[in-house]
């Protein structure tokens, strides 16, 4: 590795492409709607760039914050699951035999390959009343009840499907099912580079196998469970989507808001507001993690 | 780049911190990149139309399952023009497009209210009526419309009607009243409403005997408040596919347009449609030519065929939505003419209204839509 100081025409030439395109895509896009978050509307198409904020002002009432608290529920409770279902199927696929490897990772990865829409779709299918999950819970209740006289119970009355979509349960199981590969990929990532003698080590040494896991395996793939977490919450928090099709009347995100502000409501400083709250929180959270880390390291 | 003649005139003195012109300004690489395509194969079809003396193409933007089958292959027959169609699901998302400048489009079709917006905000080009003969045609009723007075901007295509969709075995009574979808646990779970936040309050408006375009911040808050007791009675907040929920079993009423429940009623002869007692809301998509459209004459040339008589015969055969066009529903059979899904009862369409666009009343019906949803 060459000091960049020194090969500077060649550190210029190689970052020129990714600079220019960060600039021109991500960083001057998101320079103008962060200032129409100080703007007000003039007309139906003009914002003008007041330096206002009263987008924030409005952006921090309950009735946003409800919201935004409601989001980080929802993402929170999508990540934690992600995480206790990841983490087995992580370590299965750690586990298995060079030949299966890859044709399980192929299988985390295979919806990949289909788009979003067409998989909540899927999903809407399965858990519509006259959907599949309901019709093959009431195909069982029947059997069962039929069987049921026979050893002297009563009968059951007949199936009500359940209500499975259209409701909180849908956003979550259906953030479940789009976030999970985000999930298993980094766990995986995590858990193949782990030393394998320090688990039998544990193990020869008197540790329980849940011992093993908690104490040894799960500390080692930290950075694995961080990043998993992390590239997990995100996006679920900014889910859109999932709650618009799955959602019910009351599972409205906070991006969904956002996104009615750019356009039904027309009123793109606000949502830009809306938008940027998110951004500066994480920005705080993150330095708030830096200050933490550089106190622990001077009293370390 | 003959697409983009509007990026191509930027001058410093457009470059204040005007929307459209920034994002204009900023977004022609972008632009450029999703409509290379688009303009590339328009310059590579040679050939001129007959009569217009533009390059024989036409870029149409317009709703889903809303033309006929063969009505684009019949232009390009008679015209030698190729119509090449977009779809948008949302007034909003067509506006919100145009805005950031026209990316090519000749015709779009947005609804009334939208054509004030576009018409105020200078989205739309006035249509040249010497090149639209068969403005003839259309039902004189629909000329003098309140949202483009002597349809200078906009030609119609449909109207529609907001009613209740419903499952027949599923009610006991014909819901012949908005109560049942804003003020009543009858159905309790089996409702839908469209997630549009001025309809929704407009009609609930209309439920407590207001005219659409007369509601005040207080009917909001007393509309807000009826909704949020009415929402544990609402399954869900449908995207304009109520007729899916009520083919699905999902549930057994829906807020939704005439022509869409018309549409189902052709699969699943259970379903209705009412256009309650109070009166509804009324809506018409029209045809349109945005500012910045390549092919203008092309675009008159289309207008002016699908209001022609057969040809909006054919596209009534499909999307079965009631047609502003004398001469084509004339040639249409008696089940389209006189079906009370389609054309309801004159008296009651006599309680119906056009929405205006409210610039002062949108924002205050999406923030008390957004807390009838947080509630």
């Amino acid at each position: 590795m060459e000091d960049w100081k020194r090969g500077r025409a060649m550190f210029a030439t190689v970052a020129a492409a990714p600079l220019t395109w960060l600039t021109l895509f991500f960083i001057i896009p998101m320079a103008v709607v962060w200032l129409y978050s100080f703007g007000t509307n003039r007309g139906l198409t003009d914002i003008d760039i007041s330096g206002t904020l009263v987008n924030y002002q409005r952006a921090l009432e309950p009735l946003y914050l409800g919201i935004f608290a409601k989001s980080l529920v929802v993402a929170g409770i999508t990540t934690v699951i992600c995480l206790v279902v990841g983490f087995p199927v992580a370590l299965a696929i750690v586990f298995s035999t060079d030949r299966w490897k890859p044709w399980l990772l192929l299988a985390i990865m295979l919806p990949f390959w289909t788009n979003l829409l067409i998989r909540t779709y899927a999903l809407m299918a399965v858990l519509r009343t006259e959907g599949y999950a309901n019709q093959s819970i009431g195909w069982l209740h029947d059997r069962f009840g039929s069987i049921m006289p026979l050893v002297g119970l009563p009968a059951p009355g007949a199936y009500e499907p359940m209500n499975l979509l259209y409701n909180n349960f849908a956003v979550i199981l259906g953030l479940v099912y789009v976030h999970l590969p985000f999930m298993v990929l980094p766990l995986y990532a995590a858990l193949d580079r782990l030393d394998r003698s320090l688990i039998e080590a544990s193990l020869d040494l008197g540790a329980g196998h849940i011992r093993t896991l908690l104490a040894i395996v799960a500390p080692l793939a930290a950075p694995g469970i961080i990043s998993g977490i992390i590239i997990t919450f995100v996006p679920a928090l900014g889910a859109y989507l999932t709650p618009d099709l799955l959602g019910g009347p009351d599972s409205q995100m906070i991006a969904n808001v956002i996104e009615r502000q750019f356009k039904r409501a027309n009123d793109w400083p606000f949502g830009a507001a809306l938008s940027f709250l998110l951004m500066y929180a994480t920005f705080i959270a993150i330095a708030f993690q830096a200050v933490k880390a550089k106190q622990a390291e001077r009293r370390g | 780049m003959s697409n983009l003649p509007n990026l191509n005139g930027i001058t410093l003195a457009d470059l204040k911190l005007g929307r459209r012109s920034l994002l204009q300004a900023l977004g022609v690489a972008a632009v450029g990149i999703s409509f290379g395509g688009l303009a590339a194969c328009s310059k590579s079809g040679g050939g001129t139309a007959a009569g217009t003396g533009e390059e024989a193409k036409l870029n149409f933007y317009n709703w889903d399952t809303y033309i006929g089958e063969t009505t684009l292959a019949d232009f390009k027959a008679a015209s030698g023009i190729e119509v090449n169609m977009s779809l948008f699901a949302t007034n909003d998302e067509l506006f919100a497009k145009l805005r950031a400048g026209n990316q090519g489009f000749d015709v779009i079709v947005p609804s009334n209210d939208f054509v004030e917006r576009m018409t105020q905000s200078d989205l739309i080009v006035p249509l040249d009526h010497a090149l639209i003969p068969n403005m003839k045609n259309i039902d004189p009723s629909f000329i003098d419309v309140a949202y483009d007075p002597g349809r200078k901007f906009s030609m119609p295509y449909t109207w529609l009607a907001l009613g209740i969709g419903y499952r027949k075995s599923k009610v006991k009574a014909r819901p012949d009243s908005w109560k049942v979808l804003f003020d009543s646990d009858e159905y309790k779970g089996r409702i839908a409403l469209l997630s549009e936040a001025g309809d929704v309050f407009r009609l609930a408006g209309k439920y407590l005997g207001k005219s659409v375009n007369a509601l005040t911040p207080e009917d909001i808050k007393v509309i807000e408040a009826m909704l949020i007791k009415q929402k544990p009675n609402i399954k869900a907040f449908h995207e304009d596919n109520g007729q899916d929920l009520l083919l699905s079993g999902e549930v057994d009423l829906v807020l939704e347009y005439n022509g869409d429940i018309a549409q189902a009623m052709t699969e699943d002869p259970d379903l209705d449609f009412v256009l309650p007692k109070e009166g509804g809301q009324l809506n018409s998509d029209t045809l349109c030519i945005p500012k910045g459209a390549p092919h203008p004459k092309n675009a008159h040339a289309f207008i002016n065929n699908l209001l022609d008589a057969e040809v909006g015969k054919k596209i009534s055969e499909t999307i079965l939505y009631p047609t502003p066009n004398a001469a084509a529903k004339a040639l249409m059979p008696d089940s389209y003419k006189n079906n009370p899904v389609i054309f309801p009862a004159a008296d009651l369409l006599a309680k119906c209204e056009y929405a205006a666009y409210n610039p002062k009343l949108q924002p205050l019906y999406e923030e008390a839509f957004t807390r009838v949803r947080a509630a």
